[in-house]
């Protein structure tokens, strides 16, 4: 008898690369070379050191990528330090996929997308843009506003560069918190950015960032007339199964890692405000 | 209905021990708790509350779930969830029993949880009901018949015999496999004793809280009352009431080093415990009054809102006896529940 759900599958780190001073996005395959598992966007995974723990992470890629899957990782405890430590060919596990995606299928079909990001926030969120950009007829015009604290910060900003800004229909506005040298776009906080742009309130939004700027850009955007329930986020706490037995990652009667971690604003207004 | 004189248990245990491992409650250093029956050790199936709940039996204490082998980048894995030999569990009350009904709705939801679940499958649960309630009880407002337990075989005991009655099919191959032991018997005794029982549980002092204000619909209510802070102002987040727990069930996997790869197990945890929900970046739950009122909330909110009003509490009282501060969940039904008499 095994026990799939907790047993995790071993995978290669096929490429490190570095996208900020603290932010490394690792490339993970299987031992026969192939994607690990299949997921949705907005699902997470639990990568883990032997020896030293496991945690769960955002899956960064995209599904519609066959070939590998990516995980954003910002070094911040004792497993993404040791992470971060590591080099192409070494060998970590991960098991998955957990929770609930983002409503790409249901919700977010045919409608104009709003996506607000900070810092490593945009992890989550790349695996769903770049979903959209894969079936670009299925939803309307896109937004994107990312900020990080400076032009470093950004994450994934080659990617931004090169192929987000170009793609149809899509807008991307960028600001970072002080102004720096080399750095000619929006200087400013992503709350205040979001209302200075006047966004088109029928959008449908997905925020994923630090809990304060979540709290701040939502109450932005509902002064602009936006719907709480066309509002999405994620939430983030501490996980050890990951399938809703080990009791840790509560917030009242909801588990984030299988009730969430995509939570629409409605949802979270009947909880608790514990997360 | 089958009896069994009460000079011969010890010839009961020895036969079901030939046959499977037995695990009952026996006295060791001063305490008594679910151990392997052997001759010679001191059973002692009349305690009403051992000290732990035998859920440890299917949810133990730690428990190794794989092993990590590492060679240079390499990684290999093997599972340590081995085929369990079949067991019984002997002299379960209706409160622990009700508690596996509690645990199995979380492990065996889907995704099951093989590593309990192969242990739940290799145990037959001889059950006894209870005939001399204690003062911390409270079983009757969890609507469990503490003189009716279920499980696969449910026993009465009085002062002369040992009273049998096969439920399910595990059941009956076990008492096949005693019934040379027993004679044919006892239904007016155990009725007569559950009456006695009965009446007794009526009288008990927590007999009667009043659980009707915790409802799903009232949990943002509930979270937000004011009593919390003076409810947990003395807790010191020590845990015991939730090892003793029979329905506790969060853990924790760590990962340990050995000479021989690196262990992966699982351990009880306890939400009362202030690394419980630390992250690299945060906490959500900083204060113990946070930490306190999450494990109340789980047992008579969240846990029933999951599964279909049924409370994560069975009335077993361990944690009226065990917690150093004398907190307890009836003090909370009894602030939060709704009206109470006292």
């Amino acid at each position: 008898m095994t026990n799939e759900n907790l047993i995790p599958k071993v995978g290669v780190i096929t490429d490190i690369r570095k996208d900020t001073p603290d932010v490394k996005t690792f490339r993970v395959v299987g031992l026969d070379g192939k994607k690990l598992f299949e997921h949705m966007p907005g699902q997470c995974a639990m990568v883990s050191v032997p020896g030293v723990g496991e945690c769960m992470f955002s899956i960064t890629s995209s599904p519609t990528n066959k070939e590998f899957m990516e995980f954003s990782i910002k070094k911040c405890g004792c497993v993404t330090e040791v992470l971060h430590a590591m080099e192409v060919g070494q060998q970590i596990t991960v098991r998955g996929p957990y929770g609930k995606n983002f409503p790409v299928e249901e919700d977010f079909k045919g409608k104009d997308l709003l996506f607000i990001a900070g810092g490593i926030g945009l992890a989550p969120l790349r695996s769903v843009i770049n979903y959209v950009r894969h079936y670009r007829e299925n939803y309307g015009k896109v937004v994107i506003v990312y900020g990080a604290r400076s032009k470093e910060d950004l994450v994934d900003i080659n990617e931004i560069q090169t192929e987000w800004v170009n793609e149809p229909n899509m807008e991307v506005y960028l600001t970072i918190d002080r102004p720096q040298d080399d750095w000619d776009g929006h200087v400013g906080f992503v709350p205040a950015y979001v209302k200075e742009l006047g966004l088109n309130p029928n959008m449908t939004a997905v925020l994923c960032g630090p809990p304060i700027m979540i709290k701040f850009t939502l109450a932005g955007l509902l002064e602009l007339g936006f719907d709480k329930s066309n509002v999405f986020t994620t939430l983030e706490l501490r996980m050890k199964c990951g399938i809703g037995k080990c009791g840790r990652c509560n917030v009242g009667d909801k588990f984030v890692c299988k009730d969430g971690p995509v939570f629409r604003m409605t949802e979270l207004d009947e909880l608790p405000n514990e997360y | 209905m089958l009896k069994i004189a009460k000079e011969r248990l010890n010839e009961l245990y020895a036969k079901i021990n030939e046959a499977f491992g037995l695990y009952i409650p026996i006295k060791k250093a001063g305490e008594v708790n679910y151990h392997v029956w052997g001759e010679g050790k001191e059973v002692s199936i009349e305690t009403l509350k051992t000290v732990k709940s035998p859920k440890n039996m299917f949810f133990p204490q730690s428990e190794n779930m794989m092993k990590f082998k590492t060679e240079d980048k390499n990684i290999s894995i093997e599972d340590m969830n081995f085929e369990k030999k079949p067991f019984v569990l002997f002299g379960v009350r209706a409160c622990d029993y009700k508690a596996i009904d509690v645990l199995d709705k979380v492990f065996l939801a889907d995704p099951v949880d093989t590593y309990y679940q192969s242990r739940r499958e290799a145990t037959t649960i001889v059950t006894l009901a209870c005939s001399k309630p204690e003062e911390s009880c409270f079983c009757k407002v969890f609507d469990i018949d503490a003189t009716a337990p279920k499980g696969d075989v449910t026993t009465w005991l009085d002062d002369n015999y040992l009273y049998w009655q096969a439920n399910t099919e595990k059941g009956e191959k076990l008492t096949s496999l005693v019934a040379e032991l027993f004679e044919k018997g006892g239904e007016a005794e155990v009725k007569a004793q559950q009456d006695a029982t009965k009446a007794v549980i009526d009288e008990l002092p927590f007999s009667n809280l009043d659980l009707s204000r915790f409802k799903p619909e009232n949990l943002n209510e509930l979270f937000n009352a004011k009593e919390w802070e003076e409810m947990s102002e003395a807790c010191l987040g020590c845990g015991t009431c939730t090892f003793v727990c029979p329905t506790c069930q969060c853990f924790d996997i760590r990962d340990f080093k050995t000479n021989d790869g690196i262990l992966r197990y699982r351990c009880w945890d306890s939400c009362m415990y202030s690394d419980f929900t630390l992250m690299a970046h945060g906490n959500s739950r900083t204060t113990q009054m946070q930490r306190f009122r999450q494990r109340f909330m789980h047992k008579l909110v969240y846990y029933p809102s999951q599964n279909g009003g049924l409370y994560s509490c069975v009335g077993c009282g361990r944690c009226v006896n065990k917690c150093p501060q004398h907190l307890n969940i009836v003090k909370v039904i009894k602030t939060l529940g709704g009206k109470n008499d006292d």
